[in-house]
């Protein structure tokens, strides 16, 4: 390989000469240690270096060399479950090497070279496939079938091929192309990560992602392909919604990207996802996550990479007909690398410093996310488990979905600034957290006038489908009360409760018990995590259903404070910690305050 | 190799260009020598062809460009670390300070410290009673935690960070509710960094350790107000390194007082400024958040070693201004932040935490049955709501008059009172156990009517709430 001398070091950035041959964004080995690095430009004879890994020590004259390959992710059977830096290291095989601390110039692949699959083939010798389609698979974990296919941009016919079990690196058979040429079938595939993977055509999002997140499924949901952000302030709870979201949401496969945030915050999940269950499978969370953690100790270039790495991933799952959902916690951090490395570059900066094609990589970047029909046939008879939430998948056209839910740091709150407001350009869900909300307490502290979902029509036949014809009249009737407030709330707030009518004081109340019966959500307590649908909907119908009776017991004489106290509340309150099994919960309710509200109320009207 | 240059091309602010040098590497270690023969630190920041730009740890001050001496010293900053280091006073580079020997050092080790792999931290859940209510009961502090206190020129930082050194103790854990509580006895230190501080200030945290003779399990690293500012960007790592040592490797718990992060932050900027960088937001370099992540993420727990790293970073925000670039970075990297207020400081309440804003992230982990008490929780959510509600029903009054308020308005705004005026405030040398601030906790309950009580479950009700007729 070409070897090239270092002329320049600047912190992340090493310049270099003689690499002449190598291509723009190949990875390269630098120093004496071989730290990684990419090339990200090149002038004359020199290229310039985004360093994965701390400089120091690196000098004028220092080796550079070249490996001729792309930056890419290895992809395949073992991903499921393990940790990962930003270029794809696996975080606890280099623990092993080098203990507690992150090492220089130490690598390890990114899946087990000794690991055996058990592979079982679904094409026999003499089969014509295609890329994307499936030749086997390996059932990974109970609730993944990792579906093993043909590379893209390789097809022909199946030359030989066997089950049993393989390392990763053992071909389990081989393909003989149209040119004649024979290629490996491999359970691993390689893909550099900052070009998409292809597939077949870009689909129409119609099926919700289904958090268990209130505020978020009922009033601004996010869709199987959608994209999302949520900006915020620091401690206001983005990463809690998102651990939320990674926990219970319906998606086969979850990536999560620490991208420059805390380490604490990644042992957070190393420790608790192993413990959790997954509610759709009963397996444990991690055996259908994959962590991409460079945290923001992390060197800066690596986590510039991160969220290449991540979203690489999760298009290999797309691609099998998996549901993805995407998490990058927190794409300022991101964005503050590429600037970063930009301000090293000497480039001419833009908004705040960053540089001009913020935009453009910020847009390419969830344009990545999406329902796709992926390459590749139908998903073949036998890879696709009885427990499989895509089992009524097999034998159609086969789809995949990547959600991306992005988290933005914008400095002091402040939603003008260029990475929420280019964000905002590409999603078409908007998460807006609130400081004032979160130090009330009021969790997730998504504001509710703010922000938006563009999904509500696209989500509809499904809600009317799965849910019931009044879910979104209904969700709209509290949207209309929740505005009312804001409104109302500004004149009590200057004359007094007290100057407001009565029904405009029951609609105030009504509209508390929608905040702190509906939306205020407790991550931290089992039994308020998760939320199905069907009792969001039966919440919301409690709700108004106390609504309309306290109107009427008003309209007949009853004093709104007897109202406002009747004991039913209390069941009201409590009403979101019960039992999922427990439906016949609300009709009692129901019927407590019909008997307590107008009967009562008619009663002491009467006695006036 | 010709490793002494005389060939210095440009001085600006902290920065010197030497040119015409070889096998410089980026980051190593340069000792300048002065015409005057005075001799200063610093260390490569950038290396371009035969040109380095070095920045001058002591500043540039009775430099030229001919006479000035420039050795390159083939090694990064470090620090030379042993058990001896307790009790000493180093300056910002680690040098003693206290006119006491050299340390004769167990090794030398990198400033800079290295990340610690995510897969291999533990994390924080061990409660650290500090005897101070308003963290405790409602911010509490864990083992391993990164919790700085935001504050303001004027408000006592000082004297609440050094009321915590001096009380913080870890509970044993237990299942039997009468077991918890207890004080553990293990090896603890403290690691002092002052940056840009008064020598006053200093001082004070000093008789505060020699007081309460904790002086000799503490390091102290000290740049103070009129030491060279540039210095000050080695200081905190100077401390952290110490800390690490003392915490993996002589397995002791370290608290580590980072103070003021905010100078240092502006010699950060001075250095940046210099070098002409494009400024991100007030002047501050754009990679401010990841320089001071190398920092605060230094704090933490290690599966498998017995000690720990518990920061307390202390910041002056510029007029009081929590979006600043100096708080707002640091909150976005930290596991909370204890923020003072100067309202409840003219009203003489001390320690003056601002509850509501400030927040504690890692609280669940550290906080109830077998680690405290099982309705820490669920009293300390009730607390905010209440403090939060009575808040605005304070506002309320201001606008439309007390006769205005409802009943239970009335029955918060007093108790906002209350809480602010029993809770909130203490003595400096008042230490409250775990135990004592959740009584009052309930004390304070009894002033709201009870069916208000509703993050709380029943059965704490029944079994904490004190009896009113009685
Ligand atoms: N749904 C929730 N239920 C209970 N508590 C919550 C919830 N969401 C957030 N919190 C509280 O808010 C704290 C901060 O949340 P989080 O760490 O998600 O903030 P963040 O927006 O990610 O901040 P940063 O930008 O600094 O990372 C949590 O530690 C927790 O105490
Ligand atoms: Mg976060």
């Amino acid at each position: 390989m070409e070897q090239g001398r270092i002329v320049k070091v600047a912190g992340p950035l090493v310049v270099a000469e003689g690499l002449a041959l190598s291509r723009m964004y190949d990875l390269v080995r630098v120093g004496a240690e071989g730290l990684m690095g990419e090339i990200i430009e090149m002038r004359g004879t020199r290229c310039s270096i985004q360093v994965y890994e701390e400089t120091e020590g690196l000098g004028p004259g220092d080796p550079v060399e070249s490996t001729g390959a792309p930056l890419s992710v290895e992809l395949g059977p073992g991903l499921l479950g393990s940790v990962y830096d930003g270029v794809q290291r696996p975080l606890d095989a280099l623990e092993a090497l080098t203990g507690a601390f992150l090492a220089r110039g130490v690598t390890a692949p990114g899946l087990s070279r000794e690991a055996k699959w058990a592979f079982d083939a679904t094409v026999t010798v003499g089969d014509r496939v295609e890329a994307g389609d499936v030749v086997g698979i390996v059932q990974e974990n109970k609730v993944i079938t990792h579906r093993i296919m043909v590379p893209p941009n390789v097809s022909g016919t199946v030359q030989d091929i066997a089950s049993g079990t393989y390392t990763v690196e053992q071909p389990v058979g081989h393909i003989l192309t149209e040119d004649g040429s024979l290629e490996d079938l491999l359970l691993m595939q390689k893909w550099p990560v900052r070009v998409p993977r292809p597939y077949r055509g870009k689909l129409s999002v119609d099926e919700p992602l289904v958090t268990g997140t209130r505020v978020i499924d009922t009033f601004f949901p996010l869709m199987k392909g959608g994209v999302s952000c949520i900006p915020g302030p620091f401690g206001a709870g983005k990463t809690v919604t998102q651990h939320q979201i990674a926990k219970w949401s319906n998606a086969e496969v979850v990536i999560f990207i620490g991208c420059g945030e805390r380490g604490n915050e990644m042992t957070d999940v190393l420790m608790e996802f192993p413990e959790l269950v997954d509610p759709y499978s009963g397996e444990p969370l991690l055996k259908r996550t994959v962590l991409v953690a460079n945290t923001s100790n992390m060197p800066v270039a690596a986590r510039e990479a991160s969220v290449y790495t991540g979203i690489t991933m999760a298009e290999y799952f797309r691609d099998m007909g998996y549901n993805v959902v995407l998490q990058a916690d927190s794409t300022s951090r991101w964005a503050e690398a590429m600037r970063e490395i930009s301000g090293r570059l000497e480039e001419m900066p833009g908004d705040e410093g960053y540089p001009a094609y913020l935009g453009t990589k910020l847009a390419a970047f969830y344009e990545r996310a999406g329902k796709v029909a992926t390459l590749g046939g139908p998903l073949p008879e036998g890879t696709v488990s009885g427990e499989d939430a895509s089992a009524d998948k097999a034998g159609s056209e086969r789809i995949g979905s990547v959600s991306v839910v992005g988290s933005v740091s914008p400095p002091g709150g402040d939603l003008s600034e260029p990475v929420v407001q280019n964000t905002l350009r590409v999603v078409k869900v908007f998460w807006a957290l609130q400081d004032t909300l979160a130090f009330q307490r009021h969790f997730p502290a998504i504001d509710w006038l703010t922000s938006y979902s563009l999904y509500l029509d696209k989500v509809k036949p499904y809600w009317v489908e799965n849910v019931g014809t009044e879910f979104r009249p209904r969700r709209d009737h509290c949207m209309e009360i929740l505005q009312r407030e804001s409104e109302l709330a500004e004149i009590a707030r200057l004359v007094g409760v007290d100057a407001l009518s009565p029904e405009e004081q029951i609609l105030m109340e009504t509209a508390k018990s929608i905040r702190e019966d509906f939306m205020q959500q407790n991550a931290f307590r089992d039994d308020d995590q998760f939320t199905s649908l069907a009792k969001q909907d039966r919440l919301l119908k409690m709700i108004l259903l106390f609504h309309e009776k306290a109107l009427e017991a008003h309209a007949q004489g009853a004093p709104l404070k007897r109202i406002f106290t009747a004991p039913v509340r209390e069941r009201i309150t409590r009403a979101k910690y019960s039992e999922e099994d427990q439906m016949s919960v609300f009709d009692e309710i129901g019927s407590d305050i019909e008997t307590q509200l107008v009967g009562e109320g008619l009663k002491v009207g009467d006695a006036r | 190799m010709k490793r002494e240059y005389m060939t210095t091309r440009d001085i600006v602010g902290p920065l010197m260009l030497v040119e015409n040098v070889s096998g410089v590497t980026y980051g190593e270690l340069v000792e300048l020598e002065f015409p005057d023969g005075r001799r200063s630190l610093g260390n490569v920041l950038e290396v371009n062809e035969d040109v380095a730009l070095v920045q001058a740890f002591q500043g540039t001050q009775g430099s030229n460009p001919s006479q000035t001496k420039v050795r390159f010293l083939g090694r990064g900053l470090t620090l030379g670390v042993s058990r001896d280091m307790l009790g000493r006073v180093f300056d910002g580079l680690g040098r003693p300070r206290d006119g006491g020997p050299e340390i004769l050092p167990d090794k030398d080790v990198s400033i800079y410290g290295s990340p610690i792999n995510p897969t291999a931290r533990d994390f924080p859940d061990d409660f650290i009673q500090t005897g101070v209510s308003s963290i405790d009961g409602l911010n509490p502090l864990v083992r391993g935690q990164k919790l700085p206190i935001f504050s303001a020129s004027g408000l006592p930082h000082n004297q609440l960070a050094a009321q915590i050194a001096r009380q913080a103790a870890v509970l044993a854990r237990s299942d039997d509710p009468q077991k918890v509580g207890e004080k553990l006895e293990g090896e603890f230190a403290v690691v002092f960094a002052a940056m840009g501080i008064t020598f006053e200030d200093a001082d004070f945290f000093m008789s505060e350790l020699r007081n309460t003779a904790a002086i000799e399990r503490s390091v102290l690293f000290l740049n103070l107000a009129d030491d060279p500012a540039v210095e000050r960007i080695a200081t905190p790592r100077m401390a952290l390194t110490a800390a690490e040592y003392l915490a993996y490797e002589c397995d002791m718990h370290v608290l580590v007082i980072l103070t003021d992060m905010t100078y240092y932050c502006e010699a950060l900027r001075e250095v940046s400024a210099a070098r002409k960088e494009v400024p991100g937001r007030r002047g501050f370099p754009g990679y401010l958040y990841t320089d001071l992540a190398t920092i605060y993420e230094r704090a933490g727990r290690i599966k498998g070693r017995k000690g720990s790293i518990t920061q307390i970073p202390i910041l002056t925000m510029p007029e009081d201004d929590k979006t600043h670039p100096i708080p707002d970075l640091t909150g976005y990297i930290t596991e909370g932040q204890i923020i003072l207020d100067r309202n409840l400081h003219r009203r003489g309440i001390y320690p003056p935490v601002a509850v509501l804003p400030s927040l504690s992230r890692l609280k669940q982990k550290g906080i109830g049955p077998g680690k405290t008490r099982e309705d820490h929780a669920d009293l300390s959510n009730q607390l905010f709501g209440a403090y939060a509600r009575g808040i605005q029903a304070k506002e309320l009054a201001v606008i439309l008059g007390e006769a205005a308020l409802s009943d239970d308005d009335k029955a918060f705004s007093r108790f906002a009172d209350a809480f602010e005026g029993e809770f909130i405030r203490q003595a400096e040398h008042e230490e409250r156990s775990v135990e004592e601030t959740l009584t009052l906790g309930w004390k304070l309950m009894t002033l709201l009517p009870r069916t208000e009580l509703k993050r709380i479950k029943d059965d704490f009700v029944e079994r904490y709430l004190p009896d009113m007729e009685g």
